[in-house]
Order: structure tokens, then C-alpha cells, then sequence
């Protein structure tokens, strides 16, 4: 009658982890597909603000990036105070002219006037950073700007 | 020769190796803010003669360096700025601005072609402040363009734009810019900044 045997009772039978690669593979792939590899290493700090009637950036390769923001904390021998960074070192606001300059030559010629400025500034910079920065770019023409924020309520939030 | 079935490969560390890279990604991603407020800067080249504007035509707002706002020589807190720069655009105080649902004031903007918000700041403004305020001026803009367009063609004006961009969009792109047009002919964004 050993077809009647006791079912031994007590230890639980182990889980079957046969899917558990499947699982991670795909987990796996949604993070490689959604990876962004920076572009820049920022030496400044770089909290954007929030703002709610954003608009897209949509042709990624016809964005100028410059970022602004008080240096972060292992660069604190720059000061305190907001400064400029452009591709990966800090630079000073009459830089600016000569990085958008460097950037129009790196894209075909019939792309130049779609070119647009992305600024990514720190929500504590100070606006005279700013001013001169919108001031330079208005000397090279470089008149399409866009303040890069997060989105969210702006209201109710410090 | 009897053919010897091949070994079966031990997948059992698939998952660590699987896991690893897993990991490796989630570490670097950063999901990048590539989203903003456009602007479009004046040109440089000052044009020669003065434009006159009417004082009632200008909406002015003074942002402090202590990131106090100061609208139409008013204290005013940030959360009510979008409706008075609504009330003021679509005040349309000379009547020829048959759409304007506003309260007609003879002491406010004329039609919402002629009327300007001028925004100041001063240096020691902060950063997000201004993006805050720049971000109500715009909404004021979107709130009354989206009244109009739907008033007009039963839709928001963000859903339109949304449909122009949409390569899927099955509808005529041609009308549907002239729609676009329409409106922002209809409430132009005029938005000034003093230096």
C-alpha cells in the first residue's frame, strides 16, 4: 500500500527559482534601455527648481548645456559662490561666447538656428549669474534658451 | 560510436551574473530632466526709434532681491499672480477684443495684443523664484489659450499641440497648425524682461 504513504509533513517544499534569472534579465533590460549615460561630470551642485508648464526638449543633439551652481563640496576651494561650468570644467561668464561658438562648429551648418541653449541652473543661484549668462548668449545670437527645471508644483514648495 | 548526449551547461549563476549587471545599471541610470520653460531672448541690435506704450498696457513685475514680488506697484504673494496677470490679459478695455471675458477696465490693458508683462529682477534674486514667477506669467498665457481654444474648437490647447507633435496623429496637420496659429495670434505671449 505504498501508495497511501504518509505525505511527510513539516518541512516546506522549496520554492522553484527556475524564473527568477527571467525576472532580473528583464529588470535588467528596462534599466539598460532607460540609461542616460551622463554627459558631463558637474562639479557644482545642481538642484533644479520646479515648474509645471514645461515643454519638452525634443532633439537631444541640438542641445547646448550649461550648468550653473555654487561648487559642490569636494571642489569647496572654488568658493562659495554660484559659478559657471561648461563640458566638465568650471569657466567664467566670458567663456560662454567661445563654448557656443565650439558647439556651432561641432554641428552641421543647416542645424545651427535650431540650436538651443539648455540652462540647468542650481534653484539657489543668484539671477546676476543668469543676467550675464542670457547677456552673453544675446552677443552670439544664440537666442533659443531653455531653463531646464523639474517637473512639479512650484507652489507650496521651498 | 553511440553519440553521447552533450553535458547540460549549470545555468544556476546565470541569475548572479544576471544580477550584477542589474545592479551596475541601477547605480549609474540617472533619468535625465530634459523638460523646461522656452524663452526666445531679444536680439542685440537695439532698434532706433522708441516704441510708446501705454502705461495701462504694462503689467509690471518686481522681483526684490529678498524674493519679494511686487505687481503693478502692489505687494503680491506668488500664488495669486496667475490670476491677476489673467485679469490683467484679458481685460480688453478698448472692446475691440470680442473673446475677452474680462471686466473691460479702462485703466487696464487695451486688447491682449497690446498688452506686455514687463518682469524685473534684480541680481541677488534667486534662481527659483524667478523660474516660479516666469513659470505663473507662462501659465496665465496657457490658462487663457487654453479657454479660447477650447471655446473655439472644443479643445485644450495643449492636448493640440500634443496632437501636432504626435506622429500618429491621424487628423490634417495643416489645419491643425492654423488652429495653433489662430490662438497664439489671438493671445500673442508677450513677455518682456528689463535689464
Amino acid at each position: 500500500m505504498s501508495k497511501f504513504k504518509k505525505k511527510k509533513s513539516g518541512d516546506m517544499p522549496a520554492v522553484n527559482t527556475a524564473s527568477l534569472p527571467d525576472i532580473v534579465f528583464m529588470l535588467l533590460f528596462f534599466f539598460m534601455v532607460a540609461t542616460v549615460m551622463r554627459q558631463n561630470t558637474l562639479k557644482i551642485d545642481n538642484n533644479l527648481p520646479f515648474a509645471d508648464q514645461v515643454e519638452k526638449l525634443d532633439k537631444k543633439d541640438l542641445v547646448m548645456y550649461i550648468y550653473a551652481g555654487k561648487p559642490s563640496a569636494n571642489y569647496t576651494q572654488y568658493g562659495n559662490e554660484a559659478r559657471i561650468q561648461l563640458n566638465d570644467d568650471f569657466a567664467s561668464v566670458k567663456d560662454v561666447a567661445a563654448f557656443i561658438a565650439a558647439e556651432r562648429a561641432g554641428k552641421r551648418e543647416e542645424l545651427i538656428p535650431f540650436l538651443t541653449t539648455a540652462l540647468k541652473v542650481d534653484s539657489d543661484a543668484n539671477m546676476g549669474l543668469i543676467g550675464d549668462i542670457k547677456q552673453e548668449l544675446r552677443k552670439v545670437n544664440a537666442l533659443k534658451i531653455n531653463y531646464t527645471t523639474k517637473k512639479g508644483s512650484v507652489l507650496g514648495r521651498d | 560510436m553511440a553519440k553521447r548526449a552533450a553535458p547540460e551547461v549549470n545555468a544556476g549563476s546565470m541569475a548572479d551574473i544576471a544580477f550584477l549587471l542589474l545592479i551596475f545599471f541601477l547605480v549609474t541610470t540617472t533619468i535625465e530632466t530634459d523638460s523646461g520653460i522656452n524663452r526666445k531672448l531679444p536680439p542685440m541690435e537695439e532698434s532706433e526709434e522708441d516704441v510708446v506704450i501705454k502705461q495701462r498696457n504694462i503689467f509690471t513685475v518686481l522681483l526684490n532681491g529678498k524674493d519679494q514680488l511686487l505687481v503693478e506697484d502692489e505687494l503680491m504673494e506668488l500664488k495669486d499672480l496667475r490670476a491677476a496677470a489673467v485679469e490683467f490679459l484679458d481685460n480688453g478695455g478698448d472692446g475691440s477684443c470680442d473673446y475677452c471675458k474680462g471686466t473691460k477696465d479702462k485703466s487696464s490693458s487695451d486688447n491682449p495684443d497690446k498688452a506686455i508683462i514687463s518682469l524685473k529682477n534684480e541680481r541677488e534674486t534667486t534662481y527659483k523664484t524667478y523660474i516660479a514667477v516666469q513659470n505663473e506669467l507662462v501659465a496665465a498665457y496657457n490658462q487663457l489659450r487654453d479657454t479660447r481654444s477650447q471655446a473655439l474648437y472644443g479643445k485644450s490647447f495643449a492636448e493640440m499641440q500634443a496632437d501636432y507633435k504626435d506622429v500618429n496623429w491621424p487628423g490634417n496637420k495643416d489645419n491643425l497648425k492654423a488652429k495653433i496659429d489662430q490662438i497664439k495670434v489671438d493671445y500673442p505671449q508677450k513677455l518682456s524682461e528689463v535689464q
